[in-house]
C-alpha cells in the first residue's frame, strides 16, 4: 500500500489518511462579498503539478499539510501547520468590522 | 467459395463504406471548434450539423477517437436521480438511447436491462421513496419493491450481506446499457458524412482572447481562428478552464473499475448498492462490470490501486458469493471531473463564445445524448436551452446547486 508521512506519527499506510482539500486562503466573511465567499467556499485551482493541501491522520485527528504532485502522486513534503500559521488569529478585530458594516447599512437604508 | 468471396472483395463492385474520411490539413477557421473527440464533442457535432444546419466544425482531439472517459466508463444508462432538474435532463437522453442505432443505422448495443439499487438501511429506503415519486411524476418508470421481489429479479444475489441485510430496492426498468465505443463512433461516422472535420492527434494548447471573445485556438498543428469554442475534455476540464483564468469548482479524481472474464448469461438487471459502494452488471458479450467510488483524494493519473479494488471486490463478493472464483480479465481507471453537487457545469462561461460541457465526474456517459442536442441548440441560438439552464456555471455563484449526490454517488 502506498505509504505517506505524518509530521506526528511518522510513516503510515494511506488508507490512515483523510484529504482535507486545497490550502487557500479565507477572505474575511464580515466584509468579502457574496461572490468572493462563494468563491471561496466552492472553487478550486485543481492544480495539475505541485501543490499545497491539507491532510489528517485519521486514528490520531492530526491535521497537518502536505506538498504533493497531483499528477504524479508523488508525497514531496509534509509538515506540521505551524510553519505556515505561526501567529494566533485574533477574533476582536472581525468582531469591529461585523459591525461598523451593518451599521453603516442601516444608516444607508434609513 | 472462398475464392469466389475473396475475389468479390477485391473487386470493384465491393461496396466500400468509409467510417472518417482521411486526415486533412487543418483549414484556417473554423464557425464552431469543438475541444475533446469523446462522446460528447462529437455529439455536439452532429446535432449541429444534423439539427441545426452548421456544419464548418472541427472536432479536435489530442490523442484518439472516443478514447477518454468515453472508453472508460462502465456504460451504465439511467434516469433515476432525485432533483425535478436532474430527472428531466436524464430522461430525455434515455428516449434519445433509445433510437440511436436507428439514426446512426449502426448498432450501439443498446439494451435495456433495468437497474435494480440496493437499500441497506432505513434513511436509503425513505430516499427511494422520494426518488421513485419523482422519476414517477415525470414519466419514467421507476418503483420500490421488496425483498421477494429482489430474489425473482436477481436470484443469484446475496440479500443478507454481512451486517447489512437488504431492505428494499429501487427497481428502474428505464436502466440500460449500451456499447460506449459505438456511441461515439455513431456520433463520428454521422458528423463526417455532414461535413464535420475531426482532427485526431490535435492539441489545443492555448488560446487567442480578444477583450471577451476567444478569437483563435493555438494547437500543436498551428492556430485556427474560430467563431466560438466548445470544450468538451471530461478528465482535464479545469486545465482548459484554467488557461482561460475560468474558476471551477471541479476537482479531478480517478475512478476505476474492472471486468472479469466471459460468462453465460446469468445477471440481467444492472445491480447497484451505495452503502456498499459497488455496482455490478453483465455486458453483452457476458463478462461482468464492476464499479464503484471515485478514489479518495485528486489525482491526474489514471493509475490503478490495490487497496481499492481489493475494497471494491470484497463487496462485490458480498453482493454475489459466488463470484469469489471468478477471474479478472482487465482493470483500468479514468479521471473524473467532481463537482460538489454531483450535476454537471454546462452553458455559458464569463467568454462571450466560449461554451463548456465540464463538470461530468462519473455520469457522463448517459448524458451523451442529451448533451450533445442541447450544446448544439446553444451554440447555433446563442440561447441556454431551459433544459440545462440549471446547470449553467454561475449556479454556483448564486448558491443554486442542483444537489444530485444521493443519487449519483457510487450508484452510476
Amino acid at each position: 500500500m502506498k505509504m505517506m508521512r505524518c509530521p506526528l506519527n511518522g510513516l503510515r499506510n494511506i488508507s490512515e489518511f483523510s484529504y482535507g482539500g486545497e490550502l487557500k486562503h479565507m477572505p474575511d466573511q464580515n466584509t468579502c462579498t457574496d461572490e468572493a465567499w462563494a468563491d471561496y467556499v466552492f472553487n478550486k485551482n485543481n492544480t495539475a503539478g505541485i501543490v499545497l493541501e491539507w491532510w489528517m491522520h485519521t486514528p490520531s485527528s492530526y491535521w497537518f499539510i502536505a506538498e504533493r504532485h497531483t499528477v504524479t502522486d508523488e508525497m514531496i513534503r509534509t509538515f506540521d501547520p505551524q510553519e505556515i500559521f505561526n501567529q494566533r488569529v485574533e477574533f476582536t478585530q472581525a468582531t469591529v468590522a461585523e459591525k461598523t458594516p451593518v451599521s453603516e447599512k442601516q444608516g444607508a437604508l434609513a | 467459395m472462398p475464392l469466389g468471396l475473396l475475389k468479390y472483395g477485391f473487386s470493384n463492385d465491393y461496396p466500400i463504406e468509409v467510417d472518417l474520411p482521411a486526415p486533412k490539413a487543418l483549414k484556417k477557421r473554423y464557425d464552431v471548434v469543438i475541444i475533446g473527440g469523446g462522446g460528447h464533442g462529437l455529439a455536439i457535432a452532429y446535432y449541429l450539423a444534423k439539427y441545426q444546419g452548421i456544419t464548418n466544425v472541427a472536432v479536435l482531439e489530442k490523442s484518439y477517437l472516443g478514447g477518454g472517459n468515453t472508453a472508460r466508463n462502465t456504460a451504465v444508462i439511467r434516469s433515476n436521480y432525485l432533483t425535478s432538474e436532474g430527472v428531466k435532463f436524464y430522461s430525455e437522453s434515455v428516449d434519445l438511447f433509445k433510437n440511436l442505432s436507428n439514426e446512426f443505422d449502426f448498432n450501439i448495443m443498446y439494451s435495456e436491462r433495468g437497474q435494480l439499487t440496493l437499500a441497506h438501511t432505513d434513511a436509503t429506503v425513505r430516499a427511494f421513496r422520494q426518488r421513485a415519486e419523482v422519476n414517477k411524476h415525470f414519466g419514467g418508470r421507476t418503483e420500490m419493491i421488496d425483498r421477494k421481489q429482489i430474489k425473482e429479479l436477481v436470484p443469484c444475489l446475496n440479500l443478507d450481506p454481512a451486517h447489512l441485510p437488504v431492505l428494499a430496492g429501487l427497481w428502474h426498468m428505464d436502466g440500460a446499457t449500451a456499447r460506449h465505443d459505438a456511441v461515439a463512433w455513431g456520433y463520428a461516422k454521422e458528423a463526417a458524412k455532414r461535413g464535420v472535420e475531426i482532427h485526431q492527434l490535435t492539441e489545443v494548447q492555448d488560446f487567442v482572447v480578444n477583450r471577451n471573445q476567444v478569437t483563435a485556438v493555438k494547437t500543436n498543428r498551428g492556430s485556427i481562428e474560430c467563431g466560438c469554442v466548445v470544450q468538451a475534455v471530461a478528465g482535464t476540464s479545469s486545465l482548459l478552464m484554467n488557461k482561460l483564468k475560468i474558476r471551477s469548482p471541479i476537482q479531478t479524481f480517478p475512478l476505476q473499475a474492472m471486468v472479469s472474464q466471459p460468462f453465460k448469461p446469468f445477471l440481467n438487471p444492472l445491480v447497484s448498492s451505495s452503502a456498499l459502494h459497488c455496482y455490478v452488471q453483465q455486458t453483452s458479450r457476458g463478462e461482468i462490470v464492476f464499479g464503484g467510488g471515485s478514489d479518495p483524494y485528486p489525482l491526474y493519473n489514471t493509475r490503478s490501486t490495490l487497496d481499492l479494488k481489493e475494497s471494491l471486490l470484497a463487496h462485490a463478493i458480498e453482493m454475489f458469493p459466488f463470484m469469489a472464483n471468478v477471474k479478472l480479465m482487465r482493470q483500468w481507471a479514468g479521471m473524473t471531473d467532481m463537482t460538489p453537487d454531483y450535476s454537471p457545469i454546462m452553458g455559458q462561461s464569463p467568454y462571450d463564445n466560449y461554451y463548456l460541457d465540464a463538470g461530468w465526474g462519473t455520469w457522463g456517459f448517459k448524458a451523451t445524448p442529451i448533451c450533445g442536442k442541447t450544446m448544439a441548440e446553444l451554440v447555433a441560438t446563442g440561447r441556454t436551452p431551459d433544459l440545462i439552464k440549471p446547470f449553467e456555471l454561475s449556479r454556483f455563484s448564486r448558491f443554486q446547486q442542483v444537489n444530485e449526490m444521493g443519487a449519483t454517488a457510487a450508484s452510476h
